[in-house]
């Protein structure tokens, strides 16, 4: 164990007050403030209205390109589905050498050694213009196998090449109040993320917001995760309705506020699934910005995660440049 | 760059046509006003906009006795299908000039078009729906059956919610059969004036609205012409108490909609960043130019410096500047007059000891403008706890517990609303019972319904806009209305009393 | 030989003791065939003061009772009434000259008008409030609260059931009143005062003055602390000048009515003295 990890769970703790056992967690975590569902909704829709134009659209739009975790999570993945994939990431407009490549790739553990290989010198960490790859792990999407089996999966795609772990919380322990459970797992997949050099794959915690159902349960989850010590908290898996929402991913944003008003440390946030439009990706730059700041739309801090997102901002990008609509056929399909 | 300086958003003006200047709508049609006529501005930028009739006593006189014709010849006798249906098409109408009147209520007024467009003109159309469809159902008020109208409603309406609070008055006069003289405040004429050729478009019968433009003078001699049955009143308690007065020992209905200094009461358990959001919706909420304002923040003495803190950084986010700019959360102070007010009573907390915070924000070199204030270490005897400011500045106070939180709540002579954050519900519960306001926001602030009764206790005013309390307001009791009936004994009493 | 009378002092009720005025004044009382029935307290404008600051006091306790508490509590007055109705009817009859039938029916009316009234208490706020169904995630519902402090000048013709019938609505909605009695027929008053101080009725939520109603009600109408003021039976002072008194603090005012319906049972007279309050919260399942 690093000395920064360390640190850091002797921090969680004294922050919990005592072991991270069911009972201490729920008592921390039900004390946090609750959430009017109604307010939350109806400042997210506030934030929905803000107005993008011209200069800000433009920067805003490869900005949007540069934070996207270009995805593909199917059963029927393949190899070369997964080598267009990553040539999507790294020249999301083959017509224009201007536009930025995505932050990373995100597949399935088992497709990350095809990743990298396709990626070859363009992999690198985005906050320097690479392209990473993520994978899914610990029996993504459910959840639903042992922890050894979830430890495995994760030092497998770690050992393949993964620079970025997404994994899944344990739902039902959550639903059920056995925070601990929810904490100790995050924990060891976060030992397991280790590499042999002593270094760390990512993690990103997903809790699957459309299961947790309640916002305070999202924001009870988000506290859970950062305390357990990952990296970036992430909305959903894409495979459960709602993915992604504006009040959610605000939600989100909050606790991660929170946490470096306590702490000063910056943690991560991701919304996954159901963010098609260049204009809803843009209500969540101006939600990150105006509830965190401006220094969060960076790659380190922020991901978009998508599969559709890149073309649709591609075509608003060509339709800044040329002044005239674009359509379906000048962009690339993966 | 930096991605949070949006770039400017301007909502067009090619959208209105207006006129150089405006005369008096009476009787169906603009006649001159026989006052001298005055500029509105915006102010914004302090250009004229365009000049606007004054009506004089004789021109009161002429639209009190057309409203008066058109009660007596036309209005009065057509059914109450038929009034509802002009009430339809006046909606029907605003809501598709909403962008228009957005645009001419921002210019004018000053508030942010955001508010214009998503607030102000939608509750508009939504109030005319509303009481269109009780036109023909008066039986069903709770005032017994065929209650009447009461005849000429005389209403004068503030600068803050300019055609909104034209709605509040004409909706429900005209769906309970009465003819109105409406006059709009001083610095705010235009969509009023707009809203005449909305009453062209949908046909209404000549004398059913008359509106008048002028200062106060003009109001104090409509409101106190004989001839004028019922009194709406929506501004300060001042000018509230004054007509009161006036219409003191007369037939005349009345309908005050007055000051307040409302409390926002924020418990420890209350959702936090739904409180900070209702904390800055109910102050600074077009411009704090509300009387329902939250302009008391009552926080619980243990969570004071995170609430004002996160207060701060989320009042840091806020836009001061072009009210046509689709990103402006603050707009202009309506006039210079209630800026010097503003000033003067922010100064006066200042030097009463209380500790000042205004958030940064350019200030534009023209117009009327005043950053969002918030005042801590308020003490409840200082001026600005007690005094309506009116304007973008939240004193901020403490309490320890509930009972103590109840009593600061009170200690005001208005009573027109208050919030409450808590997520304890029996909480809320109790403290909404023992809060004296007309309009309690639980979770919420500075929500507004045609269904919902608005209103206020003690010195905010009497009677109810809004709901079928709203209607009532303009309705005399039908004749079998809710009496008890007479027993045998008290005929009894009677004839013996009658010897 | 016939048994010398123990005659009754009159005096004024306020916070539920029986004062004299302070100011030790009393006027004659004459029956309606001009013989002395006996002196009653002319109340001052200091005794208005304490009345007030009673009925204030007084507020929080009869508001906060509940509303079936408060039928029964009302229902409880027109039983004791019930019981002393021989003493009512001769005092009734004495003062106003009319003839035992006419009194008779005036205290049975009486009697019925607390017993209709009581019945409203858990009621009118059914009619008169609303639950409303407003665009968007929000419960919202409009109930009537009591105003506070109700000064009322009783109708200056009837001596018991004007009085009756303009206190009674008052009290309904857990309003608390300061009513100025009858002038020239303030004894039946002064004896429904021993019922509601035996009556279950807290101290203080009614206090009967008697005296001047053109000397105390402009007191009354000015007071910053009296919320609304019923001039039913002040069609014969300067109302208006009352009127504009009471506009000075906004409070609620009721018009001078004349002649035998003057205070007719309505529900309108307790409405009179209630504020409607709406009360908004969020709707979320998340």
């Amino acid at each position: 164990m690093t000395l920064t990890q360390i640190v850091q769970g002797e921090r969680s703790l004294a922050v919990i007050g005592g072991e991270a056992t069911d009972a201490n967690l729920r008592r921390y975590l039900h004390g946090i403030p609750g959430v009017d569902a109604v307010g939350l909704e109806q400042r997210a829709a506030g934030l929905g209205t803000r107005s993008i134009k011209t200069t800000s659209k433009a920067w805003a739009l490869d900005r949007i390109i540069g934070l996207i975790d270009q995805t593909t999570l199917e059963g029927a993945d393949t190899p070369g589905k997964v080598r267009s994939l990553v040539a999507k990431a790294v020249t999301p407009d083959p017509a224009d050498p201007t536009c930025p490549s995505t932050a990373a790739v995100c597949v399935y553990g088992d497709m990350v050694p095809f990743a990298v290989e396709a990626l070859g010198s363009a992999r690198g960490d985005p906050e320097k213009g690479g392209v990473a790859v993520a994978a899914v792990a610990t029996a993504f999407p459910s959840g639903r196998a042992s922890l050894a089996v979830k430890l495995a999966d994760t030092a497998d795609a770690v050992a393949a090449g993964a620079d970025e772990i997404d994994m899944v919380i344990d739902r039902g322990a959550f639903l059920a109040g056995r925070y601990g459970m929810v904490y100790d797992e995050i924990v060891a997949v976060k030992e397991a993320c280790r590499r042999t050099d002593g270094t760390s794959a990512h993690l990103k915690v997903i809790l699957e917001t459309g299961e947790l159902n309640t916002y305070d349960n999202v924001r009870r989850a988000s506290w859970l995760g950062i305390l357990a010590g990952g990296d970036f908290i992430k909305t959903s898996t894409g495979k459960v309705a709602p993915a992604a929402t504006l009040p959610v991913t605000l939600l989100m944003l909050e606790v991660v506020r929170d946490w470096r008003r306590m702490t000063g440390e910056r943690v991560g946030v991701k919304p996954a699934g159901g963010i098609r439009s260049s204009k809803d990706a843009i209500k969540y730059l101006v939600t990150v910005a105006e509830t965190v700041g401006e220094e969060w739309l960076t790659p380190s801090l922020f991901r978009f995660g998508a599969s559709s997102l890149t073309n649709d901002v591609l075509l608003q990008r060509q339709k800044l440049a040329t002044g005239h609509y674009s359509g379906p056929d000048y962009v690339t399909i993966d | 760059m930096t991605f949070l300086d949006y770039a400017p958003a301007p909502e067009s003006r090619s959208i209105l046509d207006l006129r150089s200047d405006y005369g008096l709508f009476i009787d169906g049609e603009w006649r001159a006003g026989r006052g001298t006529p005055f500029a509105s501005i915006s102010p914004a930028t302090e250009e004229h906009i365009a000049s606007i009739a004054s009506a004089n006593e004789a021109d009161v006189d002429a639209a009190v006795s057309a409203a008066r014709r058109a009660y007596e010849k036309t209005w009065s006798r057509m059914s109450g299908a038929d009034r509802g249906k002009y009430l339809f098409r006046i909606a029907r109408l605003v809501q598709e000039r909403a962008r228009e009147l957005a645009v001419a209520e921002s210019l004018d007024n000053g508030k942010p078009i955001k508010e214009s467009r998503d607030v102000d003109v939608p509750l508009v159309a939504a109030w005319f729906f509303y009481y269109a469809g009780w036109a023909d159902k008066l039986d069903h008020a709770g005032l017994g059956a065929a209650p009447s109208a009461l005849g000429v409603a005389a209403q004068v309406i503030p600068w803050n919610f300019p055609l909104l609070m034209l709605a509040w008055k004409i909706a429900p006069a005209l769906a309970a059969g009465n003819t109105v003289v409406l006059k709009p405040a001083e610095t705010t004429p235009l969509t009023a004036l707009l809203f005449a050729d909305i009453v062209r478009q949908a046909g209404l019968p000549a004398g059913v609205v008359n509106i008048i433009t002028g200062a106060g003078e003009t109001g104090a001699a409509l409101v106190a012409h004989p001839d004028v049955d019922k009194v709406a009143f929506t501004g300060s308690t001042a000018v509230g108490r004054a007509i009161a007065k006036t219409v003191a020992g007369t037939h005349k209905r009345l309908t005050l909609e007055l000051g307040g200094k409302a409390a926002n009461i924020v418990f420890d358990d209350a959702p936090i960043d739904q409180a900070v959001e209702g904390i800055v919706n109910g102050i600074f909420f077009n411009q704090g130019h509300v009387c329902c304002a939250g302009s008391r923040l009552l926080v619980q003495e243990s969570i004071h410096d995170e609430v004002v803190d996160r207060l701060k950084d989320r009042l840091s986010t806020l836009r001061l500047g072009d009210p046509l700019d689709k990103n402006t959360d603050i707009g202009a102070i309506n006039s210079r007059e209630q800026l010097d007010r503003i000033r003067e009573l922010s100064a006066v907390g200042e030097a009463e000891g209380a500790e000042r915070w205004t958030a940064e924000c350019a200030i534009p070199d023209n117009g009327f403008w005043f950053a969002p204030t918030i005042f801590t270490n308020v003490s409840t005897s200082s001026r600005i706890a007690r005094e309506e400011i009116f304007g973008p500045v939240l004193s901020v106070l403490t309490f320890r517990t509930p009972a103590e939180a109840i009593a600061k709540a009170n200690n005001t002579p208005y009573g027109l609303s208050a919030g409450i954050w808590s997520d304890k519900g029996s909480r809320i519960l109790a403290v909404a019972d023992q809060l004296r306001a007309g309009v309690v926001w639980a979770n919420t602030f500075n929500r507004f319904d045609p269904a919902s009764p608005f209103g206020g206790y003690k010195e905010s005013g009497y009677g109810r806009e809004g709901g079928v309390h709203g209607l009532a307001a303009y309705l005399k009791p039908g004749s079998s209305a809710l009496a008890a009936p007479a027993t045998r004994s008290q005929k009894a009493a009677r004839k013996g009393a009658a010897k | 030989m016939t048994r010398l009378a123990v005659p009754k002092t009159y005096k004024l009720y306020i916070g539920g003791k029986f004062p004299r005025s302070e100011s030790g004044r009393v006027y004659e009382v004459a029956s309606a065939s001009g013989s002395f029935l006996a002196n009653a307290a002319q109340a001052s404008r200091k005794d208005a003061r304490d009345a007030v600051a009673a009925a204030r006091a007084a507020v929080g306790g009869w508001s906060g009772t509940t509303a079936y508490n408060r039928g029964q509590v009302l229902y409880r007055i027109a039983e004791l009434l019930e019981g002393r109705r021989a003493q009512f009817v001769s005092e009734v009859a004495d003062a106003e000259g009319v003839t035992t039938a006419a009194a008779t029916a005036q205290v049975d009316t009486a009697i019925d008008r607390w017993v209709w009234y009581a019945g409203w208490a858990d009621k009118y706020a059914q009619v008169a409030g609303n639950g409303n169904p407003v665009a968007g995630p929000y419960f919202n519902i409009s109930v009537p609260e009591p105003t506070g402090v109700v000064a009322v000048i009783a109708p200056q013709d009837s001596s018991l059931l004007g009085f009756v019938s303009a206190l009674a609505p008052a009290l309904v909605a857990g309003n608390t009143v300061v009513i100025v009695a009858s002038q020239s027929m303030p004894l039946p008053a002064i004896s429904l005062s021993e019922v509601l101080a035996t009556s279950d009725v807290p101290g203080g939520v009614v206090n009967i003055l008697t005296g001047s109603p053109a000397e105390i009600a402009p007191w009354l109408a000015s007071h910053a602390d009296v919320n609304a003021i019923d001039l039913v039976g002040a069609g014969d002072l300067d109302w208006v000048a009352l009127q504009i008194d009471a506009a000075e603090t906004l409070k609620r005012v009721l018009a001078p009515e004349n002649g035998p319906d003057a205070a007719a049972p309505a529900l309108s007279r307790i409405t009179a003295f209630t504020e409607t309050k709406t009360v908004w919260h969020t709707k979320g399942l998340l």
